[in-house]
């Protein structure tokens, strides 16, 4: 199978190239991953990050013939040759698809996403109906991999500044979370023109997100909260 | 001064429903002028002219305007802050625009009453 990948090492390139490369798969590789695996056994070189290898941990990101997801739950058969393997668009490269994540995480952490509830703690848990639990599916099975926020053309322009799509899915999974005390508080840090309303709804987020999660909905949630909040 | 990023200016919703409502205004007028014109074509200037003398016509073209003028103020402010980065620039910019749409509605209504 040929593979076309983006190749760059600051300390000795001095600007990225494509390098190409032909690999015999194995009928047990069904998976990208399991190819590029095979990549890095005939070139060392070549960096990528991975963990997990079942799309849980979300670090094998990467823009895969054009568009963003995680290399080891894209099936091999629905590639057309030659696949084409580039970093995350919009960050900072590292070295060939290892990305700097820094500003995203930096966005992750401005939304404060963990529970805020200043009451004692009970003897056992904090309870939520089932109806209550049900608006939380869809929005905790984010594993920040950053497909969506790095397909976000707002995100590109502004990543100081927009919050992106991947925290503020994670923000509303908090806004949404009956357990949370800070509602009022976590639509005060989003109402500003660059953190919420850079987001024009294009659904690239929605498009790309290797979970099948739908950020552009859960930003649409949020606006729908701070207009109740206003009228 | 250091350059530090700053966010936090606690706008945003109003501008962000302001363009949604006055689309709808938008796309309400359209249909309805539409609706009332089309069976009536070919019109002549005398028609045309009773057409926009009557009050009701003058103020929903007026209301016409100004969604327009609203909604294009929020959209072209969304493309400064998109694309152009230095913050002088984009005050400067943003002001010019303003005072365009200003003359714009302001010239708006002179056509419109002239009828």
């Amino acid at each position: 199978m040929k593979f076309s990948i983006y190749r760059y090492n600051p300390e000795k390139d001095d600007k990225p190239y494509m390098q190409d490369y032909e690999v015999t798969l194995q009928p047990t590789d069904r998976m990208l991953l399991d190819a590029i695996l095979r990549i890095k056994a005939m070139d060392d070189s070549l960096g990528l990050r991975k963990s997990c290898r079942e799309g849980v941990c979300g670090s094998d990101g990467m823009n895969i013939n054009g568009k963003n997801g995680l290399a080891c739950i894209t099936p091999l058969k629905d590639l057309k040759e030659p696949v084409v393997l580039r970093p995350l668009p919009g960050l900072p490269v590292i070295r060939d698809l290892i990305v700097d994540m820094s500003q995203f995480f930096k966005q992750y952490h401005s939304i404060k996403p963990y529970l805020v509830n200043d009451n004692p703690p009970p003897q056992k848990e904090r309870l939520q109906t089932p109806e209550d639990r049900e608006e939380l599916n869809g929005l905790y099975e984010c594993v920040l991999c950053a497909c969506c926020s790095t397909s976000c053309p707002s995100f590109w322009w502004n990543p100081d500044k927009f919050v992106g799509p991947a925290a503020l899915l994670q923000a509303y999974r908090f806004i949404a979370d009956t357990r949370d005390e800070a509602t009022s508080e976590r639509l005060d840090n989003l109402e500003d023109p660059y953190r919420l309303f850079r987001c024009h709804t294009i659904m690239n987020c929605a498009d790309v997100c290797p979970k099948g999660l739908n950020p552009t909905e859960a930003i649409g949630k949020i606006k729908e909260q701070m207009v109740k909040r206003m009228v | 001064m250091v350059n530090r990023i700053v966010v936090g200016a606690h706008y945003g919703l109003r501008d962000w429903l302001l363009q949604r409502i006055s689309a709808i205004v938008m796309a309400v007028y359209s249909v309805a002028i539409l609706l009332c014109l089309l069976p009536r074509l070919p019109l002549t200037f005398d028609e045309w002219h009773a057409w926009f003398a009557h009050p009701v016509v003058k103020i929903g073209t007026l209301l016409f305007m100004f969604s327009l003028l609203l909604h294009a103020w929020v959209g072209v402010r969304d493309i400064f802050m998109d694309y152009v980065k230095p913050f002088g620039l984009r005050l400067g910019l943003q002001v010019l625009v303003i005072l365009v749409l200003v003359v714009y509605a302001l010239w708006a209504i002179a056509l419109l009453w002239s009828v």
